[in-house]
C-alpha cells in the first residue's frame, strides 16, 4: 500500500487512489486550508491558501528530498513516499500572507454578513492569519448586485476563488457567471441579459467560501449559529438527494446538500433547495376530522385510531393507495393495518406525480421527472404483501378503476404531495370515489378528494418524519426527523403504529429491522445504515 | 570593452533595405534555400538535433533551451501538434519582434516552417500583439506570398510536409505573453495562465501538444539553418565550465535600447556585450552628457542595475549576478540621474497592478498593494515602514517562492526588490522630506483614493 507522510505521521492510501495533498492530509487528520479547490470542480490552484511543502522519501535509503519552494496542495498529487509538511514556519508564514492579502479589500462587515459563523475567511483568519493590519485602511464599501432571481452578490466580499464560475461552466453547463475586469479590480459578474438562472443556481451559494454569494431566500433570516442541522433526504423527486435540513424552533430556514458520492455528490437542485416552504404553509391540514351527516367535525387522534378501524370493518372490502411519499416503514405498517382489517384488501401504489422528462446536467447531476421520493420502497413493500396482480404492482389508475368498478366499499388514500396551489387530484378523478361507504384521505393539503372524505387526516411533511426512502437507483437512505409537525398533526407512522396496537412511541428503526428480517428485497435495511445509504441490489446479490 | 568589430548583423540584415520585406528580396539574400535543402535532406529529428547542438536559448525572456523544449513533445504522437509563435511582445521597452516582423517577415516565416517541420506541427498560430497593426500587415502579406510560392500549404516543395499558418491578433494584455496565457487566449478564453504540469509540450493549445516560441527565436532558427551550427556557436559567451547547469549564451541578440540615450533603437550584437558598451557604442552614450542612474537590463520585470553594475555582460547569466532576474527580452532602458527612483518604481508598480491577471491572490493583491503604497508615498504621506512592506511583498510574491502560477509576479517583484535594495537611501530621503511629521508612523493609515491607476 502506498504510504504518505503527513507532518511526520505515516498514513496508507489505497493502491489505485488518486489523491491530492489536501485529501491525503485530511486522512491523517490534518486540515490544509483552501478556498478555490473543491473536489467537484477543476483545479485552478489560484487562491494559494493551500501552499505546503512537499517532497519524496527514497524507498531504499529513506532519505527525504523536498521541493525547494512551496507548492499548492490541491495541485500536487500524492504517491508512495510523498512527504507533506503543513506546519513549518514557511507554510504558516505563507498562509498569513494570503490571509492578509485577502483582507486588504475585504469590507470585514461580518456583523451584517449572513456567512458569519460558517465563513472560511473568518475561520482561516482566526487560525492562520495575523491580528495586525498593515495595509492602509480602506473606506467601507460593500456593493451588492443581483446576479439572478435567487442569488445576490456582495461584490466586495468576494475573494475571487472562482468556484462559482467553474460550477456554472462544469456542472450546470450554463456558464452564466464570469470574471470581469483584471487584477485587483476584477469581479464576478454575469453578461447583461443573461442572469444566473438555472436549476442548480443555488449551489453557487453553498460553494462560496465567503459571504459574497447570498441566497435571497435565506438572506437575513437567521444567524447560522442558531441553526440546528438534521440529516434528511430530499422528497422533491425520485433522485433522493442527501441533504441537511437547517432549522430552529421547529421552523426550517434552509436546505443544504449533504455530500453523497452515490447520489447527488455535492449538489442539489433549486426545486429541492426551496422545496421546504410548504411545511410552513398556513393552508396545511392540521386537524383530523370525520364528516358526518351534520358536516365535518374535528376529532381527537385517540378517537381516530378506533374510529378508522370501526368504519373500515363496517364497510368491508378495502382498497388502499400507498403514497410514494410515505417511508418504507410507514408503507409497511399501512399495509399491515389494511390487511388486518381486510385480509383481501386491494393494495396499490398511490398517485405518482410526473413532470416532464429527466433533466441531466454536464456535471453528472440529474433531476428526475418522477416527483416522489419512494416509489421503489413502496413497491418493495407492496411486493411483500403480494399486492401484484398478473405480476404487476397496481398503481393509482388501477386503484381508481377498482373503486369505480365497485369492487370495494372503502378506500384509504394517502398522498402528501407538497403542492398547495394545484391539487394532485382533480374533480373528475375524485368523482370516481362517489358511493363508497368510507373514504379516508390523508394529505398535506385540501383537495377535491379530501372534500369527499369520510375521514380527512393531516399528513406530515418530509422534515417532520423519520424513516427510509429508496431512490430511483435502488439506494435506501435513512433520515431523521428535523422538526416537529404543526400542533395537531400526527406523522403517518404514529397513527399506523397505534392502529397496529403497538405500545409506546413509534419506533421506525424497530419497524425497519422487522421489515429487513421478513423481506429478501429489503434485507439490506438491517442494522444501522451508513449516512450515504445502501444499494438494495448489491445486498441482494450478497444474500445467500 | 566588448569587441564588436567582426560582428555583422544577420537578424537585422533587411533593415533599411528597399523592399526587404518582400519574398524576392528575401530569396535574393539567400532565404528559403536552406529550408528547401533541409526539407529535402533532413529528418525532423535531425533538425531538432541541429537546434539543440547550436545551444539556442529562447529569446522570449526565460532563456530556456529551444531544442530541449522541442524534445519534450511526446514521441510518435498521432497529432495534431501545434506551434504557437509568441509575437505578443509587451514587455515594456521591448520592440525587437516588431522590427523583425515589419522589416523581415520572411525570415520569421522560414524559421517557423523549419520549427514546425522539426516538431511535426501541421498548424502554426502567430499570436500577434494587438498594438502592432503594421506587423499584422507585413506578416499577412508575407504569409500570402509564402503560400503563393509554395512554402506554405500542402506538401511543401514536394517534401510531403504540410503547414498552415494563422495570424491571430490578441486584445492587448501583457499576460498573453505568458505561454499558457497565450494558449488560453488563443482558445478564446480569459488569458489566465494554466497550472503546470501539464506543460504545453504535453497538453497545450486545444489540449494537444504545443510548442510556444518567440519571434526572435524563430529568426535565429532560420539563421542557424542558413549559416550552420558552428557559426552560431562562434558568437556569444560559452558555457561556464565550472557550472554544469549553465548552457552558455550563444548567437546574436537583438538589444532594444531606449530611455535616456542619444540614439535609442534596436541593435544586434553578440550575446554578452556589456550594458556600458551597448549604451556607449550603439546608443551614443547617456543623453545630454548625463550619467545613468539605473539601467533596466532586459525589460522592466528584470529589475534594475546601478551605474556601478553597467559592466555586467548582457548574456543569460550576467544580470542575475548583480541581483537582477535575468536577461529577459534584452530591452535595455536607461534612466538618467535626474529621474526620481520613487517615480520610476511607481510607474513600474502601476504597470504590473494594471496587468496582473488577478488569478493568484499574492500577485493580485500584492501588485495593487505596492501601487497604493507608492501612490501614498508620492502624495507626501509615506512612512519608512512602507519600504519594509514593499520589500516583503517583493520577496514573497512570485513563482520563485512558489506563491503564484506564472512569472508575472516575479517580474513585478524584481523592480521593487532591486529598487528598495539598491536605492533605499533615496527612498528614505524622499519619505523624510515629503512627510516630515509622519514618516515614523507604523500604525495603518487611511488609504488614499487611487487616481492614476488603471
Amino acid at each position: 500500500m502506498p504510504t504518505v507522510i503527513v507532518d511526520g505521521q505515516e498514513i496508507e492510501i489505497g493502491a489505485d487512489e488518486r489523491l491530492n495533498c489536501i485529501e491525503a492530509a485530511r486522512r491523517a487528520g490534518v486540515e490544509i486550508p483552501h478556498y478555490c479547490w473543491h473536489p467537484g470542480l477543476s483545479v485552478v490552484a489560484s487562491c494559494r491558501m493551500c501552499l505546503i511543502q512537499a517532497g519524496s522519501r527514497d524507498p531504499e535509503t529513506g532519505a527525504v528530498s523536498m521541493i525547494p519552494k512551496l507548492v499548492p496542495g490541491c495541485q500536487t498529487p500524492v504517491k508512495d513516499g510523498t512527504v507533506i509538511v503543513t506546519n513549518s514556519d514557511a507554510v504558516k508564514e505563507s498562509r498569513a500572507r494570503v490571509e492578509e492579502a485577502l483582507l486588504i479589500d475585504h469590507p470585514i462587515d461580518c456583523p451584517i454578513c449572513d456567512k458569519a459563523g460558517e465563513c472560511l475567511l473568518q475561520d482561516y483568519h482566526f487560525e492562520h492569519g495575523q491580528s495586525e493590519r498593515r495595509a492602509d485602511i480602506q473606506p467601507f464599501h460593500s456593493r451588492r448586485r443581483d446576479v439572478g432571481p435567487t442569488v445576490t452578490l456582495f461584490v466586495d466580499r468576494c475573494i475571487m476563488c472562482t468556484r462559482c464560475v467553474r460550477f456554472t461552466r462544469e456542472v450546470s453547463g450554463t456558464a452564466e457567471l464570469m470574471v470581469s475586469d483584471r487584477g485587483a479590480k476584477e469581479e464576478i459578474d454575469t453578461f447583461p441579459g443573461f442572469p444566473l438562472e438555472n436549476k442548480l443556481a443555488g449551489n453557487v451559494v453553498d460553494l462560496c467560501p465567503v459571504g459574497a454569494l447570498g441566497d435571497k431566500d435565506f438572506l437575513y433570516q437567521q444567524r447560522v449559529w442558531f441553526l440546528k442541522k438534521s440529516e434528511n433526504v430530499c422528497g422533491g423527486c425520485s433522485a433522493g438527494c442527501s441533504l441537511v435540513t437547517e432549522h430552529n424552533q421547529d421552523t426550517v430556514y434552509r436546505l443544504k446538500p449533504r455530500e453523497n458520492p452515490h447520489v447527488n455528490k455535492w449538489w442539489i437542485c433549486d426545486d429541492g433547495r426551496y422545496g421546504w416552504h410548504h411545511l410552513h404553509d398556513p393552508a396545511r391540514l392540521v386537524a383530523p376530522g370525520r364528516r358526518g351527516t351534520d358536516g365535518f367535525t374535528e376529532t381527537e387522534w385517540a378517537d381516530v385510531v378506533t374510529g378508522l378501524r370501526d368504519d373500515l370493518k363496517a364497510a368491508g372490502s378495502l382498497a388502499v393507495a400507498v403514497s410514494p411519499q410515505l417511508t418504507v416503514e410507514e408503507a409497511w405498517m399501512l399495509c399491515a393495518v389494511a390487511r388486518s382489517i381486510d385480509p383481501e384488501a386491494f393494495l396499490a401504489l398511490g398517485y405518482l406525480p410526473m413532470e416532464g422528462t429527466d433533466e441531466s446536467f454536464p456535471g453528472g447531476f440529474t433531476i428526475r421527472a418522477e416527483k416522489a421520493p419512494n416509489r421503489r420502497g413502496v413497491e418493495a413493500v407492496l411486493g411483500m404483501f403480494h399486492a401484484a396482480t398478473d405480476g404487476v404492482i397496481p398503481g393509482w389508475n388501477e386503484l381508481v378503476a377498482h373503486v369505480q368498478a365497485g369492487q370495494c366499499k372503502a378506500a384509504w388514500v394517502t398522498a402528501g404531495h407538497p403542492t398547495s396551489t394545484t391539487s394532485w387530484c382533480d374533480k373528475e378523478t375524485a368523482a370516481a370515489f362517489e358511493g363508497l361507504d368510507c373514504l379516508i384521505v390523508q394529505d398535506l393539503f385540501d383537495s377535491p378528494l379530501a372534500a369527499r372524505a369520510t375521514w380527512r387526516l393531516p399528513a406530515a411533511g418530509f422534515a417532520e418524519r423519520s424513516g427510509t426512502w429508496v431512490n430511483c437507483g435502488q439506494r435506501a437512505q435513512c433520515f431523521e426527523q428535523a422538526i416537529r409537525p404543526p400542533a395537531g398533526v400526527w406523522p403517518e407512522g404514529r397513527l399506523y403504529w397505534n392502529m397496529l396496537g403497538r405500545n409506546g412511541l413509534y419506533d421506525p428503526t424497530g419497524v425497519r429491522q422487522q421489515i429487513a428480517e421478513s423481506s429478501a428485497a429489503l434485507a439490506a435495511l438491517a442494522g444501522d445504515l451508513p449516512a450515504t445509504g445502501v444499494d438494495l441490489r448489491l445486498q441482494q446479490v450478497a444474500a445467500p | 570593452m566588448t569587441d564588436t568589430g567582426s560582428f555583422q548583423p544577420v537578424l537585422l540584415e533587411a533593415v533599411g533595405v528597399e523592399n526587404g520585406h518582400s519574398i524576392d528580396n528575401y530569396r535574393s539574400r539567400g532565404g528559403y534555400a536552406p529550408l528547401e535543402k533541409l526539407l529535402a535532406e533532413k529528418q525532423p529529428a535531425e533538425v531538432v538535433e541541429m537546434v539543440k547542438s547550436s545551444g539556442l536559448r529562447g529569446r522570449g525572456g526565460a532563456g530556456f533551451m529551444t531544442g530541449v523544449k522541442w524534445t519534450f513533445l511526446p514521441k510518435d504522437h498521432p497529432g495534431p501538434i501545434y506551434l504557437c509563435v509568441n509575437a505578443d511582445e509587451s514587455e515594456p521597452g521591448t520592440f525587437n519582434n516588431r522590427i523583425l516582423m515589419e522589416d523581415d517577415p520572411h525570415q520569421i516565416l522560414e524559421g517557423t516552417i523549419i520549427s514546425a517541420y522539426a516538431t511535426r506541427a501541421s498548424t502554426a498560430y502567430i499570436y500577434l500583439r494587438y498594438e502592432y497593426p503594421q506587423s499584422w500587415n507585413s506578416l499577412q502579406a508575407a504569409i500570402d506570398e509564402a503560400y503563393a510560392a509554395g512554402y506554405l500549404g500542402k506538401n511543401i516543395k514536394g517534401s510531403g510536409f504540410s503547414l498552415d499558418i494563422y495570424l491571430h491578433r490578441g486584445a492587448a494584455a501583457y499576460i498573453c505573453g505568458e505561454e499558457t496565457g497565450l494558449i488560453e487566449s488563443l482558445e478564446g478564453k480569459r488569458a489566465w495562465p494554466r497550472i503546470k504540469p501539464p506543460f504545453p509540450a504535453i497538453e497545450g493549445a486545444f489540449r494537444k501538444p504545443t510548442v510556444v516560441n518567440n519571434i526572435e527565436t524563430l529568426a535565429c532558427v532560420a539563421q542557424i539553418a542558413r549559416r550552420g551550427v558552428d557559426w552560431f556557436r562562434s558568437i556569444g559567451i560559452p558555457a561556464d565550465p565550472n557550472n554544469p547547469r549553465d548552457p552558455g549564451s550563444y548567437g546574436p541578440k537583438l538589444y532594444c535600447l531606449s530611455g535616456h540615450v542619444e540614439k535609442p533603437g534596436c541593435y544586434e550584437a553578440q550575446l554578452g556585450i556589456t550594458a556600458r558598451d551597448l549604451i556607449d557604442q550603439f546608443g551614443g552614450g547617456v543623453w545630454k552628457g548625463r550619467r545613468a542612474k539605473a539601467v533596466i537590463p532586459g525589460g522592466i520585470s528584470m529589475g534594475l542595475m546601478t551605474e556601478d553594475e553597467l559592466d555586467t555582460p548582457l548574456d543569460f547569466a550576467g544580470p542575475g549576478k548583480v541581483g537582477c532576474l535575468g536577461l529577459g527580452t534584452a530591452a535595455v532602458v536607461v534612466v538618467d540621474e535626474t529621474v526620481s527612483i520613487v517615480d520610476f518604481l511607481h510607474n513600474s508598480c502601476r504597470f504590473f497592478a494594471h496587468e496582473s491577471c488577478g488569478q493568484c491572490t499574492p500577485c493580485r493583491e500584492g501588485t495593487s498593494w505596492s501601487l497604493r503604497m507608492l501612490e501614498r508615498i508620492r502624495a507626501g504621506k509615506g512612512r519608512l515602514k512602507d519600504l519594509d512592506l514593499l520589500a516583503e511583498i517583493g520577496s514573497t510574491m512570485g513563482m520563485m517562492p512558489g506563491s503564484t502560477i506564472c512569472g508575472l509576479a516575479d517580474g513585478a517583484a524584481w523592480p521593487i526588490k532591486n529598487a528598495i535594495a539598491k536605492f533605499r537611501d533615496e527612498f528614505e530621503q524622499y519619505i523624510k522630506e515629503s512627510n516630515p511629521t509622519g514618516y515614523m508612523e507604523t500604525d495603518p493609515v487611511p488609504a488614499l483614493p487611487i487616481v492614476t491607476a488603471h
